[in-house]
């Protein structure tokens, strides 16, 4: 039950939007939202391509959720424009949140009905019909492998189980499109996991674009097709992970080498494969693509040489290394002073 | 605009969470219940003035009582929209396509239906000790009545709570806001006896009328006409529905 909106507003078809509505299932032009005396998005632009997975990636409090909520029509916007699943979020509430299925950070489920209540709230709120609830319904359970807890309330489902209740959930519909913010927030390793390969199964199998918030890098780089850092409000980069960590120049091999490797140096400045090469107290670091491949032949060049190297160390670039080279602080720092910031504002707001 | 389906699904999840909290219908229960015993049998027999002819305070109280419970549970019907807030099932239903209308008035079907229960057991409490009622049409009357008293009260309750963050106002409201509007109804007391500027609030409490309104349904002895009392119910109901509905779609809800 979905049609297209033919005519695109003028603000969207300016050049800086690359994809047309045909390609896109999210379209967001200079958004922005203020809670009193504070920024939390700060006129972000975006798009998502139909199919795809799209992560926000960011620390505590940089707006990712308030991000999502605008765009699921939980929030209003201050400024901007925003269209999902053809339709403006301010104007056309009704049919996005049709075309959309929503995961939210902490646990919205009545704790005091069971799983099967809990999706057959869902499906009645969404207009699904007897025959094709019950069918859906035993689907998702399957799915979800809850289905041997589909009758138990769900306050003593795990924290896991919760969790793969409300994917579940946000299916029943079957959306365009499904929110995820943090989905694997206080979950553990292996939940997680599953909860990652669930993701992907979904978008490759049943061609669901996500859009997912999170905080863990290595969530981010598992999981999405483009990655959009966020920081303070603001997109510091986008781009798909690859490209990202590409931006840094590829693996550094740090060598531990002995006193006078200048004639070491000399070879290795002579190979094309190698990018740079940095050298500061005893170490050489050299930056180069596919390192692990490229780690013996270094040795067969040293031996050559008879330049001995007493240890040897490969570091592949992480989003957690794109975050910084573009905010110059890690996630954790930056978490940690956001939630500073945060105390002050509670602070304050306690104090009215 | 108004989505049956939608009401129904809300006021069954109502439903399902209130007897499934056997605590919630027995808490609920006390309160009440201590105030017509204690009250009933502690003033049973004394003087009071304002009282009609012939009416002894039992078959004052109960209307009085009944009508108590509906403001409380009512109330709390409209405010629980915060505690749905605070453990995130909110969300979910706001995020749903449906009119918000729909979703307020699934609240308040609900909120109507265990109230109602509530009355009724009280009610039924009543009758075994000894309050009698007139026949089958007064308890007609009554129920219409307690449904007006518990929408107005639902879509005050909803008003506050758009106006909350969180539920640690409660408290608050409580004593200052459900206290003032059971003691002004002339609930346990004629209201006539209150000095003069107080009986003014007394006339612009909704539950007034509705106090007075069981009174005259359930024992044929009432300040107003009933007509009155139903006229002026029906408006403020209408009023607070609506109102309510008005602040539960302007606030946000995440």
């Amino acid at each position: 039950m979905f049609y297209f909106r033919c005519v695109i507003g003028n603000q969207l078809s300016a050049a800086n939007i690359e994809c047309d509505l045909l390609m896109c299932i999210i379209k967001v032009k200079n958004l922005s939202r203020h809670f009193d005396g504070f920024v939390a998005v700060d006129n972000i632009s975006f798009t998502v391509k139909k199919g795809e997975i799209f992560g926000l990636l960011g620390p505590n409090g940089a707006g990712k959720t308030t991000t999502i909520n605008m765009l699921s029509t939980l929030l209003k916007i201050t400024s901007g424009h925003a269209e999902v699943a053809g339709f403006d979020i301010s104007k056309n509430k009704d049919n996005v949140r049709r075309n959309i299925g929503m995961v939210f950070q902490e646990p919205a489920l009545d704790n005091k009905l069971t799983g099967r209540e809990n999706l057959d709230f869902h499906a009645m709120m969404y207009g699904i019909d007897t025959v094709t609830r019950k069918a859906r319904i035993r689907e998702i359970f399957d799915l979800v492998e809850l289905t041997d807890k589909a009758d138990v309330l769900v306050e003593n489902y795990s924290g896991g189980m919760k969790r793969r209740l409300e994917i579940g959930r946000g299916l029943i519909h079957r959306p365009r499109l499904l929110f995820l913010d943090e989905p694997t927030l206080g979950l553990d390793a292996q939940t997680r996991r599953h909860i990652w390969e669930y993701i992907k199964k979904l978008n490759k199998e049943n061609g669901i674009s996500i859009i997912l918030t999170t905080h863990y890098m290595e969530e981010a780089d598992y999981l999405c097709d483009r990655v959009a850092i966020i920081d303070h409000g603001k997109i510091v980069v986008m781009d798909s992970p690859k490209k990202l960590k590409d931006i840094l120049g590829g693996d550094v091999v740090s060598l531990e080498t002995d006193e006078n490797p200048e004639k070491f140096i000399s070879l290795l400045k002579e190979l094309e494969w190698i990018k740079t090469i940095k050298k500061h107290d005893g170490f050489l670091d050299l930056t180069m693509d596919n390192g692990e491949k490229k780690i013996p032949e270094l040795f067969n060049i040293a031996q050559s040489v008879r330049t001995k190297i007493s240890s040897i160390s490969l570091h592949k670039p992480s989003l957690e290394d794109v975050f910084l080279h573009f905010t110059g602080k890690t996630i954790l720092e930056q978490e940690a002073s956001q939630g500073e910031k945060n105390k002050k504002l509670m602070m304050r707001r306690m104090g009215r | 605009m108004i989505n049956i389906k939608v009401v129904y699904i809300l006021w069954l999840r109502e439903m399902k969470r209130f007897f499934r909290a056997k605590s919630r219908v027995i808490g609920t229960l006390g309160m009440p219940l201590f105030f017509l015993a204690f009250l009933g049998f502690g003033f049973r027999g004394m003087p009071i003035p304002g009282l009609a002819e012939g009416v002894g305070y039992i078959e004052f109280l109960v209307p009085g009582i009944i009508g108590m419970s509906m403001l409380f549970s009512s109330m709390f019907a409209g405010i629980s929209v915060l505690w749905d807030r605070e453990f995130g099932f909110l969300k979910e239903i706001m995020v749903a396509p449906v009119s918000r209308v729909s979703i307020v008035i699934g609240r308040i079907a609900g909120g109507i239906m265990t109230s109602l229960f509530q009355a009724i057991l009280i009610l039924s409490i009543s009758i075994l000790m000894g309050f009698k009622i007139t026949g089958i049409s007064s308890l007609l009357w009554a129920v219409v009545f307690l449904i007006l008293i518990s929408a107005t009260f639902i879509g005050l309750g909803l008003i506050f709570a758009s106006r909350m963050r969180d539920i640690h106002g409660f408290s608050l409201i409580m004593n200052f806001i459900i206290f003032p509007l059971f003691f002004l109804s002339g609930a346990v007391f004629p209201f006539d006896n209150l000095p003069g500027w107080v009986r003014g609030l007394s006339y612009i409490d909704p539950l007034t009328y509705g106090v007075d309104g069981l009174r005259g349904a359930l024992i044929g002895i009432s300040s107003f006409p009933l007509i009155y009392n139903f006229t002026i119910l029906v408006i403020s109901s209408v009023a607070m529905v609506l109102l309510g509905t008005y602040f539960f779609e302007k606030s946000e809800y995440v």
